[in-house]
């Protein structure tokens, strides 16, 4: 088997991969890293004020959202994302979003309730005493938040986001199943036209290996970082 | 309404898509904590070789997307194993079902070791000594003293485990096992009905989730150690 291993498709197929291919799963999750990063403060923050319905409503998304597959969540907004979007712009008819966009909506608010957990735990990390010595020399609600509770609380869970990163640059591969390219979505297409199953996911593999392992590498060394500071 | 299998309503496609998923879920699991708590057994043994090997092992499952080590124990397997296995292989019936449940139980167990490695090393160390001190052989105080203990502690993570696994048998739809989310979606396919179908399926999984959630407290309270972790 290793003597027909076939090198050359993959080095013709590189370009492909990598322009095509990674650049989509790499923006895909910067931005849904971002978007869910500030929407699952905000559901966190939610979760834990005292107002009225907020925090029902922060439990019941984050819920619904971790009890769901995520490729069951892709079909939804897939479907439902051009109405949301004729509704926010109140257009006559839905309108015609890419799968682009439609991933990065999808995404976006998945992982912002994963987010929104991690989050929850860091604002119970920081003492209560803190809160109430920001509110004792005059700041506000948002001053509080802004000043004393989210920089630690984000330091304190930076690993915890970190390794969701690394989870949400893994799930990005389910978009295949809108037959979008990114990076598997490329090999698994060159794979089926050069009849070259093997090399192309392997290769493929490989390469999430690499980078999730050096990733995940650097998170531990940050862990044990943060370990001793605090 | 009537299926297009002909057989049944939609309501009885979506239930069989439901019980693919419960079959799934539990064969793999039960894979995954076999495996995963040996090899999180591993992790925590004093010899560096062993600790070396269960770390490899924990780093490989975990570091490639589900959808990827989907797609090599369906496509790649067959083709890299001698060719008369590899025939076979392909000609087995439900070949998408076994391939699931070993693809999601590898992948799974990763996860259960690393639950396992963190409820054993969150023991004090006393407890190993005072074991070792009984006269107890390593496998007696994994047995007898760690592992009750070391279980009882990471049963909410592993309830949640548990949970994710269920949700991933769906990924195995890329390769065709007719589970839940692919009759839901054939449904729609068929008859355009996005939203009852998808409804159906959310509804479905959200009892599962419910069921399971109840069945974990009450397992919780009843193996509750007098004494022991923080009463809640």
């Amino acid at each position: 088997m290793v003597s027909n291993f076939d090198f050359a498709v993959i080095v013709r197929s590189l370009p492909y991969l990598f322009y095509e291919g990674m650049t989509f799963t790499l923006t895909l999750t910067a931005l849904a890293t971002a978007g869910g990063i500030v929407l699952g403060t905000l559901l966190a923050m939610m979760r834990l004020s005292e107002l009225f319905l907020l925090p029902q409503i922060s439990a019941v998304y984050v819920n619904l959202m971790r009890s769901l597959p995520l490729v069951l969540v892709i079909f939804w907004f897939y479907f439902l994302v051009p109405y949301i979007g004729q509704w926010l712009t109140g257009a006559s008819r839905p309108i015609q979003v890419g799968a682009f966009m439609s991933c990065v909506v999808t995404f976006t608010l998945f992982e912002a309730a994963y987010f929104a957990e991690i989050m929850r735990a860091g604002f119970q990390s920081i003492p209560k005493g803190q809160v109430a010595a920001g509110y004792a020399i005059g700041l506000n609600y948002w001053q509080v938040m802004g000043w004393v509770v989210l920089p630690q609380a984000f330091r304190n869970m930076t690993p915890l986001l970190l390794t969701q990163t690394i989870i949400l640059f893994q799930d990005t591969s389910l978009v295949y199943v809108l037959s979008i390219t990114d990076f598997l979505g490329a090999a698994s297409r060159v794979a089926q036209r050069d009849g070259r199953l093997v090399e192309m996911y392997l290769f493929a593999a490989m390469i999430y290996f690499v980078v999730s392992f050096i990733l995940s590498s650097f998170v531990r060394r940050l862990q044990s970082r943060i370990a001793i500071v605090r | 309404m009537p299926s297009p299998e002909g057989v049944g309503t939609y309501l009885q496609t979506l239930l069989d898509g439901l019980r693919w998923t419960i079959v799934t879920a539990v064969c793999s699991w039960m894979m995954a904590l076999g495996l995963g708590t040996a090899i999180g057994i591993l992790r925590t043994l004093p010899s560096k070789l062993s600790q070396g090997l269960a770390f490899g092992y924990v780093e490989l499952f975990r570091n490639i997307p589900l959808l990827a080590q989907m797609f090599l124990w369906f496509f790649v397997l067959p083709e890299v194993v001698p060719h008369a296995l590899g025939v076979w292989l392909k000609q087995v019936p439900d070949a998408p079902f076994y391939t699931a449940v070993v693809c999601l139980g590898f992948y799974t167990s990763a996860r259960v070791a690393e639950q396992v490695r963190g409820g054993i090393n969150s023991l004090p160390r006393g407890q190993w000594m005072a074991g070792t001190a009984l006269g107890l052989t390593t496998p007696q105080v994994y047995r007898y003293v760690l592992l009750p203990m070391a279980f009882r502690i990471i049963l909410p993570p592993l309830t949640s485990e548990f949970l994710s696994n269920t949700k991933n048998t769906s990924v195995a739809l890329t390769i065709g096992l007719l589970e839940l989310t692919a009759r839901a979606r054939a449904m729609q396919e068929f008859s355009f009905q996005v939203f009852e179908a998808f409804a159906g399926a959310t509804v479905l999984y959200l009892i599962i989730n419910l069921i399971v959630v109840m069945l974990m407290r009450m397992l919780e309270r009843r193996l509750r150690v007098p004494g022991y972790g923080a009463g809640r």
